[in-house]
């Protein structure tokens, strides 16, 4: 099957005063359609500014993609103009995202029936009242009640997940073969979390269309990504299907992940010790060539210091990571 | 003094907030924050109290701390009761009873020295007599979180958010108090930055048995692994408390059960077969909560007589407490 995008050494720079910051520093992935794609790392790890490069969402200047393609149905819309018509036609109608802040990424002069239905009037010629009949729709959809009447609200008259769900319904309007939701469920309560996201799962079933989950909540992404992208300092360190990638991590930064945080089946403080990655996520300034995870890597070598970083390899069925060694699940810390 | 000795109990707490209308200010309703909350906590023990946004675990956490005046009920710490004493009556409890928030980037003065932050309830209770007592007893603090003394003239702004919360409970440890009122510490942190933290507070712990925790926080896992009991609160109410383990496998109330099988976890094998139990619909406004049980809108099992009276805590057996008529 082709993938629906594929993204080939991604590059996204931002200058600064104190340097250049290699915010994503060569990432290549690939959506497949039909799949949800979890992508993880901590703040600063560049996950968020990937997804924005994708779509030329990034801030010109100071940030800038400076190389790498990405291809979606057959052509690299990184040589679209930002601000273009393809690009526009891309944004919003064929890939659509949802923010992670649904109280800052909805405009708050405008009525959320105005907000939903320039999507659909702009990206599929609909009427004014054609729109509005389809947003009506589209809010009972996601779960909003009385829709008919809700549709003449302003934001601030809706609650946190209300909001969320709105967020939903407008990135759904004009059915996008890919939605990207950039942690799009953290701002809220986890009974909310769940109901959102069973949601976004469902709705992408019906439409048939791929979901790249951007998050740091690794319980998130066990329980609906199909395929894990883990990344650290602007490059992915490990790569592969959920099942392989939670049963046999391979990355010291992917080990370190799951054992610092504490899991809801697991008995407490008395029984195990959880172990912190020590050390804090590099500023990605004037970083050395070598590996960005070696000061705070447990499993460290001779090698890991004179080298290069190494790309990304071939452990398992596509199951990929960056890293010398083979750390074996007898090595894994537990 | 015996291990298992209470040191605070909670009785029948309720914190209303008024909502007032117009120009002179009349009270048209209450926020009912805090609706009847009773929690005991022994010595050396972690009280968890978990709850989604706008249940009452941080407003519970400020009536302990004494930053709110209760509207009634009782406090009771190491057997003085504490819930009417004026502020001046209730300085020396402020040496027992210590805090750590959730924001280590406000809660810290941002134009003081980190050593300042961390020495100032020394100088306020007079607990040190000598400038050299109070460089020594900063630097044994600054060494007990894991900070460099060397640290302690730059301002916070210098440090990353996991130092700043070791600061924070580098302060809260300075008078040597039996209770720390911890309010979601390490919601602002990274995630590899947590376990950080969690690891300090529980060392701290066992290298002072008399220390107890009240450890708010909406985190349930985070909950589970640090604290020996947890109490699950709704809409200002305590709806369920057990021993943690327990809480965890044999959940009573039907909200404990969404709430559990809301938390996704960490790996896709167990996650298959876990129940989902997705409720309906939002917490209602405290402003004008449900009739009789305050979960039966959203509850499953709720029959007609659920909105009737609100369900008292009852002891099922072993200490594990729920509030629900269906159990």
């Amino acid at each position: 099957m082709a993938a629906l995008l594929t993204v080939k050494g991604l590059q996204t720079h931002f200058n600064t005063d104190r340097g250049i910051v290699k915010a994503v520093d060569g990432v290549s992935y690939h959506i497949d359609p039909g799949e949800t794609v979890g992508v993880v790392g901590e703040s600063g790890c560049g996950k968020s500014v990937t997804q924005l490069s994708v779509l030329q969402l990034i801030p010109s200047p100071p940030g800038k993609t400076v190389g790498g393609e990405v291809v979606f149905e057959g052509r690299n819309i990184l040589e679209y103009e930002a601000n273009g018509a393809q690009m526009r036609e891309i944004r919003g109608g064929k890939i659509a995202m949802i923010f992670q802040e649904p109280m800052t990424s909805l405009n708050p002069v405008l009525t959320i029936g105005r907000q939903l239905t320039e999507m659909m009037e702009l990206h599929q010629g609909m009427g004014k009242a054609e729109a509005r009949a389809r947003a009506i729709e589209l809010l009972g959809m996601v779960g909003i009640p009385d829709g008919a009447k809700r549709i003449d609200n302003y934001p601030h008259q809706f609650s946190g997940g209300m909001r969320q769900r709105v967020m939903i319904a407008m990135a759904l309007s004009c059915s996008p073969k890919i939605v990207i939701a950039d942690e799009p469920t953290t701002a809220l309560d986890v009974t909310t979390q769940a109901q959102l996201l069973e949601l976004m799962q469902n709705m992408m079933r019906r439409l048939g269309s791929s979901l790249v989950m951007v998050t740091h909540n690794l319980g998130v992404v066990a329980r609906y990504a199909n395929r894990i992208y883990v990344m650290y300092a602007g490059r992915i360190v490990e790569s592969g299907d959920a099942k392989e990638i939670f049963g046999h991590p391979k990355h010291p930064y992917t080990i370190g992940l799951l054992s610092c945080v504490p899991r809801l089946d697991e008995c407490g403080k008395k029984e195990r010790k959880l172990v912190p990655i020590q050390g804090m996520p590099p500023a990605l300034i004037n970083m050395p060539k070598t590996c960005a995870f070696l000061p705070r890597c447990a499993y460290r070598t001779a090698r890991c210091e004179q080298e290069v970083w190494p790309e990304l390899r071939p452990v398992a069925d596509r199951h990929y990571v960056r890293c010398f060694d083979d750390i074996g699940q007898a090595n894994v810390c537990k | 003094m015996s291990a298992n000795e209470t040191i605070l109990e909670v009785n029948d707490l309720k914190m209303y907030f008024p909502v007032t209308k117009g120009l002179l200010g009349k009270k048209v309703a209450d926020v009912k924050a805090v609706d009847g909350v009773s929690f005991q906590l022994s010595r050396g023990e972690t009280l968890g109290l978990v709850g989604e946004s706008g249940c009452g675990k941080t407003t519970t956490g400020r009536c302990v701390l004494r930053i709110y005046r209760p509207t009634s009920g009782t406090i009771i710490f190491d057997h003085d009761e504490i819930s009417n004493l004026s502020e001046n009556e209730f300085r020396p409890y402020r040496k027992k009873i210590s805090f750590i928030f959730q924001d280590p980037f406000s809660s810290l003065d941002p134009r003081q020295s980190a050593g300042s932050i961390v020495g100032e309830p020394l100088k306020v209770h007079h607990l040190v007599k000598s400038r050299a007592e109070y460089k020594e007893r900063v630097e044994e603090l600054f060494r007990m979180v894991g900070l460099d003394p060397m640290m302690a003239n730059r301002v916070p702004h210098e440090f990353s958010g996991g130092q700043r919360q070791r600061i924070g409970i580098a302060r809260a440890l300075a008078c040597d108090p039996s209770l720390i009122v911890c309010d979601e510490p390490i919601s602002a942190l990274d995630v590899s930055i947590q376990a950080q933290i969690i690891n300090l507070l529980e060392e701290l712990q066992a290298g002072n048995k008399e220390l107890s925790y009240l450890f708010i926080a909406h985190d349930l896992a985070v909950v589970r692994h640090i604290s020996d009991r947890v109490a699950v609160m709704y809409l200002g109410r305590i709806v369920e408390m057990t021993d943690s383990n327990e809480l965890y496998q044999n959940p009573l109330h039907p909200y404990t059960r969404a709430l559990l099988s809301a938390v996704p976890i960490a790996d896709p094998a167990v996650e298959e077969k876990r129940e989902r139990i997705i409720l309906k619909g939002e917490v209602p406004s405290p402003l004008n909560p449900p009739s009789g049980c305050h979960f039966h809108l959203r509850c499953q099992l709720a029959s007609p007589e659920c909105s009737e009276a609100a369900p008292q805590l009852k002891d099922v057996g072993n200490g594990h407490k729920v509030a629900c008529l269906k159990v």
